[in-house]
């Protein structure tokens, strides 16, 4: 019962590092998307 | 194009969670280490993802560096069609059939996996032309990365219950995968935090040497005594051919996902670069000045 919690932890370390590195990522596309804007207005 | 981002992206969904499903369901337990050992199911896929994007990062620098002069390109073209050749006759020596062999590998795998080196630097080179080199080198590099950290996040995690310690200090096969992770992350430093008109060149070179790294990790388990256990395939290894099943599907899984999460940061890296000599084009214009054309590559680093 006690490896299972480990078996979990691992798994949802996974999903974590991911779903993190996909949230940089959409902020950084939003910050340059903003960025673009700004530079079609000047 | 437009569509087909969507589409694949579905599928990728529906295949992780599939994989998901045969990974914590279908697969058989593990006789001595029980249901933890299903960590595999991830930690392997990550690791095997994590050294092709390393590779495709290695094929890509060398095209980057070697792009620089004409005669450095034909040089490059060369050793790699040489290196594809001596590959094959060396696989087919008695031999090294016989180690192959011994090792679980047939020569003609072998063969075709040396085969598809030279070919995948030519396809590289003509799917990704000039500066576009340098940014498939980024993207593989930063994806590379992650996979790698969740290689040695889950490593740790599965060793706890199994090994009874978190790390074991000095083994080759965790030490060299460590010292990986931190040569592609300096790479990502450099180019995140470096303005020199060189970096790109510098990063390449980096890499370069960087991926020399990666066979060192992977034949680590086969040559040393470490407490890693020895590969899954090859190398003296064995696995139930149901958990091998499940773990080739679980790669694909995350093959179709590393694929998807490149195609987003490739797009990135591109509006960076817009973006980038977009401001400097502005800046060259000045105050209701025309905008000059720039003649020479405006980005340097990474978002």
């Amino acid at each position: 019962m006690n490896a299972i919690k480990f078996l979990f932890a691992a798994y949802i370390a996974v999903w974590v590092i991911h779903v993190f590195y996909l949230g940089t990522l959409v902020r950084r596309f939003s910050r340059l998307r903003q960025q673009m804007k700004e530079l079609g207005k000047k | 194009m437009k569509r087909l981002f969507p589409i694949l992206s579905i599928v990728t969904a529906v295949l992780l969670a599939y994989a998901l499903y045969q990974a914590l369901v279908v697969a058989p337990a593990d006789a001595l280490q029980g249901d933890v050992y299903r960590i595999i199911y991830y930690h392997v896929p990550s690791a095997w993802t994590a050294f092709l994007l390393f590779f495709i990062n290695f094929v890509a620098s060398v095209q980057y560096l070697a792009s620089a002069n004409p005669s450095r390109k034909a040089a490059a073209k060369w050793i790699v069609i040489a290196v594809g050749v001596v590959g094959i006759i060396v696989c087919f020596l008695p031999q090294v059939q016989r180690q192959l062999t011994s090792a679980g590998m047939r020569p003609s795998a072998m063969a075709t996996t040396v085969i598809c080196i030279p070919a995948f630097y030519f396809l590289i080179g003509k799917w990704f032309p000039g500066q576009m080199l340098d940014v498939l080198a980024v993207t593989t590099a930063e994806v590379g990365v992650v996979f790698c950290t969740i290689v040695l996040v889950t490593g740790p995690i599965w060793a706890r219950p199994v090994w009874g310690i978190w790390w074991a200090p000095g083994d080759i096969r965790l030490t060299s995968t460590l010292v990986l992770w931190l040569i592609y992350v300096s790479y990502l430093v450099l180019r995140r935090f470096s303005n020199s008109a060189q970096t790109q060149m510098l990063a390449a070179a980096l890499a370069v040497f960087g991926a020399l790294d990666v066979p060192l990790v992977y034949f680590s388990i086969w040559f040393f005594r470490t407490q890693h256990p020895q590969p899954v395939i090859g190398g003296g290894g064995s696995m139930d051919p149901r958990m091998l099943h499940v773990l080739l599907i679980n790669w694909v899984a995350f093959l179709c996902f590393a694929f998807l999460v490149c195609w987003s940061r490739f797009r990135l890296e591109l509006l960076h670069r817009e973006v980038e000599d977009a401001h400097a084009m502005a800046s060259l214009a000045g105050p209701g000045g025309a905008p000059a054309k720039p003649s020479l590559p405006l980005h340097r680093s990474a978002p």
